[in-house]
């Protein structure tokens, strides 16, 4: 039994309706720039700037998703970059133990504001708000007020490296082409896989239409994104991490048994907990995993800087958490994807970056950022009320 | 008459919760309501306290002479009629001065004049008869002192009804008569009072009128002061209900002792020296629908959440076997794996993830059922949604509807399909039909036989006494944190079951078994 390619559309169009935005956004400042937004050099960029803000939105939804919130990344972020650079500059550690150390820290400071949160039921915005304060006030005694820099070449590659080209190729890096027409395929495999898996079930599923052109398009757009960056310097390191923490985090979310039970602990606590799900063990956990992406990203912001500063991360927790409302997550918990927080995250840095090649300043972007996220939330619940 | 309720009628969705009910009641007297649960004396002070407005209700309201129509609570605590709900609305960190004058503070231009307060809150003490300074929190003074607390504020707004929601049922003897004295006291001094109660022995102390309601009609009034009113009839008026073919036939195959409850006691978990359950010994045979009958508070859902995983309560102490072997269920996790499932009385609140779908809902409690190392089969899941949706027929469109939009006997099957997929061998249904029209409730009491059929322990806690009688084969009645009577379904009736409740408190009734 199927659905009209036409019905199942306006079902499904709030679904899609996030990346249809950022779609429309994208054309508008390609119009606007005159076709720099989508240069492969700016194409870069876009990737590079981004990254951070991507790797923690994907804690952060987990964190919203279960029903709190997580003020302290911006902080942990320059106190990950501030210890990394004490560690490798200073003391000269190889990158590898100094990495490890990093994770852990971040791990640890994760774990520790879990259990205020999980275990003693302190509200997660106190617990993180004073997270803040003291992280913000360890990376600032960890630099003693100073910038410490610059890091060594290989850890620097996390951030300004890019795969390398095997196969050679002057103005085309033929490797970065085809690692991205590979996963278009595997992309292709996978639905098709899943697709059969639940006609054998007897599910409904998408009308075959729509099925082959939504897939048609995503395949065409992941060549043009890998051919566009292949023309310029390839795929960035950073990039490849990002989209395998994507995929990991989209495979927890919606196909196992973890995932599924963080669902369930946003959606009703009591009711989780009375179906035998460990609540507060699950919280718990969701501020540890936040930690350990706080952590990533700190280690790739201060690599992308070459430098970790005392004002480091600074205000990132604004972005992480706008990302993840915008990709429509929930305030009251349950509800989010983390696709959704993806597509968030480029919402807010195709405007970032479209409005600085358009010179606006920094304050009316920061007005207009803040009325995106006002709308994108109203619509959002304006079409909830309705239903 | 001070008041006069005519031909009240109070629909919910089309459904008469109220149906032409008359309520009179003279200047000046202690005037009784009493019904079982559900009969509808809480709507009906609902109505006559403005909480339901004028012209949400059929019928007409008469107070002191004039027809009321009351827009909210405000106006008819103009009029001088005041409530006081089961559940105190008093705030706990406020003073009992602040409390009293809550919304109706002593003040010039917005500044409250606390001295004047303070004195006129020592009158009403006084009056109430409680020795504590206007500057004490309500939280440093126990339930028997607030609830006067409560009467004091009614006083200082020139109450002329006082309406009292289950006023003792958290109080202790000495407090409640003391309680019972103050009424006497206020109708003295000119305040009538209706109470709402299921303590027929108080009723008999204070009351001078009687009205019983049930399934929303009025279907009995007394004059105590006519002559002398046995309880006996009063039961009979509150229950005496036909009984239809309303429950499906079984012929119960009971085999050996399953589950077993033993000496169990729970505190209260705020108040860790309030007793909730005082030692309850309870036994399920394989096949067996166990009822647990009482009135609301009486301490049933207490007991089945504090052996369902500690999920209710502080100081748990007693003993939980299963084939006779003791047994660890003091996680929830432990309780499920030990073979216990526990449907929620509460399935908007405990029981469903409601902005989920149903087949979401239905694996929730055995997701390993549906799962290879963690990773979820979305086929599987599937198959077993519609599997549970087919055998309980579950009304919806899609077993991907969010459960929020179901019907409350249809969300009510999401849940017994949910422990049912956990495939446990005691199911413990708390009130499984409240809320839920005639045929599913049909639906669900099938279900139940079909469970014991197959050799689960079904105990069921219930508010309906027609449906303990109608289900159960056998049926402990709890009271005030006790199991004060033992049936067999045969010998039970809803008289004996009533009156083994209302009675515990003066005598312990020959019926208390073990």
């Amino acid at each position: 039994m199927t659905e009209s390619t036409g019905s199942f559309l306006k079902h499904n169009l709030r679904e899609y309706g996030m990346l249809i935005s950022l779609v429309a956004i994208m054309a508008f400042f390609q119009f606007m720039t005159d076709g720099t937004l989508l240069q492969p050099l700016n194409l870069t960029n876009l990737v590079l700037q981004n990254s951070y803000i991507v790797i923690m939105a994907l804690g952060m939804l987990l964190v919203i998703v279960a029903g709190h919130i997580d003020l302290s990344v911006g902080s942990v972020v320059g106190f990950i970059g501030a210890l990394a650079a004490v560690l490798m500059v200073q003391f000269e550690w190889h990158f590898v133990p100094a990495t490890l150390v990093c994770l852990l820290a971040g791990a640890a400071i994760g774990a520790a504001q879990g259990w205020f949160v999980a275990f003693f039921r302190i509200p997660s915005f106190i617990v993180t708000l004073a997270g803040m304060l003291v992280f913000k006030g360890l990376s600032l005694a960890l630099l003693q007020g100073q910038s410490v820099g610059p890091f060594p070449t290989t850890f620097q590659l996390l951030s300004s490296g890019f795969i390398p080209d095997a196969l050679g190729g002057e103005s085309l890096r033929t490797t970065s082409l085809l690692v991205g027409i590979a996963g278009a395929f595997a992309l292709i495999v996978t639905k098709l896989r899943e697709r059969a898996n639940q006609a054998r079930h007897g599910m409904e599923s998408e009308p075959t239409p729509f099925f082959i052109g939504k897939n048609l398009i995503f395949v065409a757009l992941i060549v043009a994104f890998s051919w566009k960056l292949a023309s310029y310097k390839g795929l960035p390191n950073v990039l490849i991490i990002m989209t395998l923490l994507m995929l990991l985090y989209d495979f927890v979310t919606t196909r196992t048994t973890i995932g599924r039970r963080i669902y369930a602990l946003g959606g009703n606590e009591k009711a989780a907990r009375l179906s035998g799900v460990k609540t507060q063990w699950l919280s718990f956990y969701t501020f540890v995993n936040m930690g350990v992406l706080a952590a990533i990203a700190g280690l790739v912001f201060a690599a992308r800087l070459n430098t970790a500063t005392p004002k480091a991360g600074l205000g990132f927790e604004l972005d992480v958490i706008a990302a993840c409302f915008i990709g429509g997550a929930s305030a009251s918990g349950g509800v989010g994807k983390v696709l959704g927080a993806v597509i968030g995250a480029f919402v807010m840095g195709v405007m970032n970056n479209g409005m600085s090649i358009l010179g606006i300043g920094i304050d009316y972007q920061q007005v207009i950022k803040g009325l995106v996220l006002l709308a994108a939330v109203f619509v959002d619940v304006y079409n909830k009320g309705k239903n | 008459m001070l008041l006069e309720m005519r031909g009240i009628t109070k629909r919910f969705h089309g459904v008469a919760a109220l149906k032409d009910v008359n309520l009179a009641v003279r200047a000046g007297e202690i005037h009784a309501v009493v019904g079982e649960n559900g009969a509808g004396k809480s709507t009906l002070m609902k109505v006559l306290s403005g909480v339901y407005p004028h012209g949400e209700y059929e019928g007409e309201i008469h107070f002191a002479g004039v027809e009321r129509r009351f827009g909210g609570i405000h106006d008819s605590e103009k009029a001088g009629i005041i409530i006081i709900h089961q559940e105190l609305a008093l705030v706990p960190l406020l003073s009992i001065a602040e409390n009293i004058f809550l919304g109706n503070e002593p003040a010039r231009l917005g500044v409250i004049d606390w001295f004047a307060a303070y004195a006129q809150t020592q009158a009403l003490l006084l009056k109430v008869g409680l020795r504590e300074s206007p500057g004490t929190l309500i939280t440093d003074i126990g339930v028997g002192k607030q609830q006067l607390v409560e009467i004091a504020k009614a006083l200082s707004k020139k109450v002329k009804l006082l309406i009292l929601d289950e006023p003792t049922a958290s109080l202790n003897e000495t407090d409640s008569d003391a309680l019972l004295a103050l009424l006497l006291d206020l109708k003295s001094h000119g305040i009538a009072c209706i109470l709402i109660s299921h303590k027929l022995n108080e009723i008999a102390k204070v009351a001078d009128s009687i009205t019983v309601i049930r399934d929303g009609s009025t279907v009995r009034s007394f004059d105590c002061r006519a002559g002398p009113v046995s309880e006996d009839q009063v039961i009979q008026a509150m229950v005496g209900r036909e009984m239809a073919d309303r429950y499906p036939r079984r012929t119960p195959d009971i085999g050996d002792t399953v589950f077993e409850i033993d000496d169990w006691r729970v505190h209260h978990p705020e108040h860790a020296d309030r007793v909730v359950i005082k030692g309850v010994s309870l036994k399920a045979r394989r096949g067996e629908i166990v009822g647990i009958a009482g009135l609301m508070g009486a301490g049933r859902t207490e007991l089945a959440m504090s052996v369902f995983g500690r999920s209710y309560g502080r100081r748990i102490s007693g003993r939980v076997r299963l084939h006779g072997r003791e047994t660890d269920v003091s996680t929830i996790e432990k309780a499920v794996k030990a073979g216990l499932a526990y449907v929620t009385e509460d399935r908007k609140g405990y029981g469903l993830i409601l902005a989920e779908d149903i087949q979401r809902n239905i694996t929730l409690a055995h997701l390993e059922g549906v799962s290879n190392a963690a990773v979820i089969d979305d086929g599987r899941e599937f198959a077993v949604a519609t599997e549970y949706r087919q055998k309980l027929r579950i009304r919806c469109a899609s077993v991907f509807q969010p459960v929020m939009n179901l019907s409350g006997g249809n969300q009510q099957k999401v849940v017994l399909a949910k422990w049912l997929f956990a495939d446990p061998e005691v199911l413990i249904l708390d009130e499984p039909t409240r809320g839920i029209d005639v045929g599913a409730k049909f639906e669900i009491y099938s279900l139940m036989a079909d469970l014991a059929a197959a050799g689960k322990c079904v105990v069921m806690i219930s508010s309906e006494m027609p449906e303990l009688l109608g289900m159960c084969d056998r049926i402990y009645v709890m009271n005030e944190g006790r199991f004060v009577a033992e049936f067999t379904g045969e010998e039970a009736s809803q008289e004996k079951i009533m009156r083994s409740i209302v009675r515990t408190g003066t005598t312990l009734s020959d019926q208390r078994l073990q």
